[in-house]
Parts: structure tokens; sequence; C-alpha cells
């Protein structure tokens, strides 16, 4: 068995530097890798792109990045719901490039899965599309879309084990499953960590072979974003 | 004249047995609370879940099981969650069968334009490009007019598109109209509404064949 353990977020983190271009998992402030973040909110290094479907909200998720502007560039397919966000976008001081959200997974899979760049219909006669290669397949225009390129991807899974093998609660799967393995390295986060030959292979989601180091993390404070419920009749 | 939940009523008379649906946020999500009686439906959210059901019971929510507009939900039995590039397969993929979205503005060769207002803050297209661009069959739920009364069925799109030529119907608070080859083709009035009315609230090129029904609502 292939070790991928380490014993802590900070060691997680090994070799992260300024101007650095990170993937980071979630979809709002759903499946986060809350341990992470916090840790390069830590570290303070600066000049970061960050490709992730959403921006975190003011205080909470990679907000808080943005409160410390360690954030260049952000590339996301929604970023509605962070005023910091908004103001720095506004002024300039954040670069922000919107893509639609397929084509957002599918350049983090590519990257994964070894192709240079996939053909998609989605922003096609869009500004999105825009300088884009354009092409027609029966009869269908597609736009092409070339995968990401990033020297760290962090993804959050609920069960990891020592060979790194993960396993997904909910729609805490999102990007995740996506964007492990699409980077030079990938840091695994789980709420449980379990011995090698705990967890079923039959159920594991994403093989160790995407991750190059796994850590358990800390606390996890699993924010809501929006609280709706049904009355009990 | 419809409110928002008449419209979402209107729309629920467009869903099938054995449809799998996506809907968009606002008007509707409004749809899942009037499916139509002895018919089998499916919810698909693009974060990753099919067999969406209702909000959880207050003090069972899980902050695990979301949908696209980061709500709590719960799930039906059946369903399962699955990571961004799979649920965009089943919409690319048109397994999909209905998508429902709301809309600034569509014009009658059913363009589409949702996602950015130049000069205000944007947000961001999130699913909506790879749902229009992909889905068969695509209903747009919106007002007639905007807010200063202009109306939001144009001959051309004035906004940054979302999708161009792939709306079929719209369901908005005057009308149910389907996109056809020539334009906005009248198929049924909301209640108390005028063709007259239709007309003048229509900016793109409307075609009216014959007597127009009432709409009848479930």
């Amino acid at each position: 068995m292939i070790r991928k353990t380490v014993p802590n977020v900070t060691e997680a983190l090994i070799g992260i530097k300024d101007n650095m271009t990170f993937m980071l998992g979630g979809f709002g402030l759903c499946g986060i890798p809350e341990n992470a973040i916090a840790e390069l909110v830590k570290l303070n290094i600066k000049g970061l792109t960050c490709i992730s479907n959403n921006a975190g909200v003011d205080d909470f998720g990679l907000g808080l990045l943005l409160q410390k502007k360690q954030v260049k560039k952000m590339v996301s397919s929604y970023v509605g719901e962070n005023d910091e966000f908004e103001r720095q976008m506004l002024s300039g001081e954040l670069d922000v490039e919107l893509i639609p959200q397929g084509t957002l997974a599918e350049r983090c899979r590519a990257a994964q899965g070894g192709f240079p760049a996939i053909y998609t219909p989605a922003g096609y006669g869009t500004e999105v599309a825009e300088g884009k290669e354009t092409r027609e397949f029966n009869g269908k225009m597609y736009v092409l879309e070339h995968a990401f390129e990033a020297d760290f991807a962090f993804v959050k899974a609920w069960k990891g084990d020592e060979a790194g093998n993960l396993i997904f609660k909910g729609t805490a799967r999102n990007f995740n499953p996506c964007m492990a393995g699409a980077a030079k390295i990938t840091v695994a986060e789980v709420e449980e960590l379990v011995p090698a030959g705990t967890l079923d292979p039959d159920q594991v989601h994403i093989p160790g072979i995407f991750v190059q180091r796994i850590f358990q993390g800390e606390t996890y404070e699993k924010r809501i974003e929006q609280r709706t419920v049904r009355k009990k009749l | 004249m419809l409110d928002k939940n008449g419209i979402a009523r209107r729309i629920a008379k467009e869903l099938k047995d054995r449809y799998f649906v996506n809907l968009g946020i606002g008007i509707p999500t409004l749809v899942a609370n009037y499916i139509p009686q002895g018919i089998e439906v499916e919810f698909q959210s693009e974060n990753g879940v099919l067999g969406m059901g209702p909000f959880p019971f207050e003090g069972e929510e899980d902050a695990d099981i979301i949908n696209a507009g980061k709500q709590t939900i719960t799930t039906m039995p059946g369903a399962s969650f699955f990571d961004s590039a799979m649920s965009f397969s089943m919409i690319r993929g048109q397994h999909v069968d209905l998508t429902i979205l709301g809309a600034m503005e569509v014009s009658d060769s059913g363009d589409i334009a949702n996602w950015k207002i130049p000069g205000k803050m944007v947000k961001g297209m999130g699913g909506a490009m790879d749902l229009v661009a992909s889905a068969e069959n695509i209903i747009v739920a919106m007002m007639h007019t905007n807010k200063a009364g202009q109306s939001k069925l144009l001959k051309q799109c004035s906004l940054p598109l979302t999708g161009v030529k792939c709306v079929k119907k719209v369901v908005t608070n005057l009308a149910l109209l389907e996109i056809t080859e020539t334009g906005f083709k009248l198929l049924e009035r909301a209640p108390g509404v005028s063709v007259e009315d239709i007309k003048n609230a229509t900016e793109g090129n409307l075609i009216i064949e014959g007597n127009i029904p009432e709409m009848v609502l479930n």
C-alpha cells in the first residue's frame, strides 16, 4: 500500500507559494476544504488564482482569502454571495473569469483524465465563446475549452483512508471528485481518516492514485448558506 | 393575470409522466408544488442530486444536502448523488427531459438572456449556459414585462445572451407562447387577459391564429 497520510494541514500544504494556481472543491459552502482554506489564510500567501465554482461568503470559505486580498484571480461560474468580492471586482483589484458550470467541471476532468481540451455546446453564440475556436459536429456548434493547469487541488471528502481513497457524502461531493488528480499535487482533507482496509473498495468514489496527501481536518463548521425548512403538520 | 404561483401552476401542466426535470431558481422552483396527479417525475439539481424532495423539517437540515440554490433539501426514495461532471453529463447528454428557468429577455427566435446586465454586478451564469445549450425542451418562466413596463419578449435580446435559438415555450403572467420559425405563437391567454393586452406587451413578432383559449390551471 502506498501511504498518503500527512499528520496535519501544515505538512499537507508544504510547497505552497505566492502566485500559484489552486483548484478548490465545493458548491457554495457545501463540501469546501475548510481546513486548507484556514491554513492558506494563516500562511498569507498572495497573488493566487483560484478555480472554484463559487467564492464563498464574506466571512467564510474563499471569502476569508478575499478579505486578506490574497486572491489575484477567480475562475468561477457563480459569485453572487459576497460583498467584498463585489467591491474588489468592481474596483478592478480582482480579476474574475466567469465560465459555465458544466464547462468548469469538464475542464477539471479534462486535466484529470489527460485531455488537452474538450468541445462543449455551452456558451456558443454568447460572449463566453468570443475568441475561442468553434466547430460543427452533426449540425450543432461547439466551443473548444482547454483543460485547466493548476499547482494544487484542495478537495474535501467525508471519509478517506491511508491510501488516499475517498468517499463523499451527499451533495458535498460536487466538484471534489473532478478536481482530485487534476492538479500537480492533490491534497485531500477528510472528516474521518481510517486505516487502509477499512473502506470497502466497492464503495470508494475516488481511488487514492489521484491523491498525493491526505489528512483529517481538525474541525468542520459546515456552515449552511440557505437554511430552508418546512413546518411539521 | 397570473401571479408567480399561477405561472408555476400552468408550467406544471407541461410535466409528463417519467420526466426528469431541472428547475431553475425563482418561479421554476415553485413548479414542484403543482405536479399533476397520477404522474411520476424526478427533479435534478445540477450541484449533484437526482430525486430531490421538499425542504427538510426544522431540525433535520443537513449541511451536506443542498440544491443548486444552496438551500437545504431532502431526497426522495430512489434518489442519487453524483459529482458535477456527471451532473452535466445528464444535462449535456440530454438525459434530463425538461429544463425550466427564468429569464430577463427572450427573443422571438428563442434566444435567452438571463445572466448579465452590463454595468451592474455580474454574478455569473452558473449552470444556465450548459442547460440552455443542451436541453431539448426548455420552458421559460417570467413576467411578460419588466419593472419599467417594457416587454421582455423581444425581436432581439438587448442583454448579453445565455444561449441562442433554444427556448421552446414561454409562460408569463399574461400568456403561454410557443417559439416557432416565425416568432412567438400565442397558445393561451392568462385568466382575464385579452389578446389585445398581450399584443401591447409583446415587442417581438407575435403570431395569433384563430381563437385563443383562456388557460385552465390545475
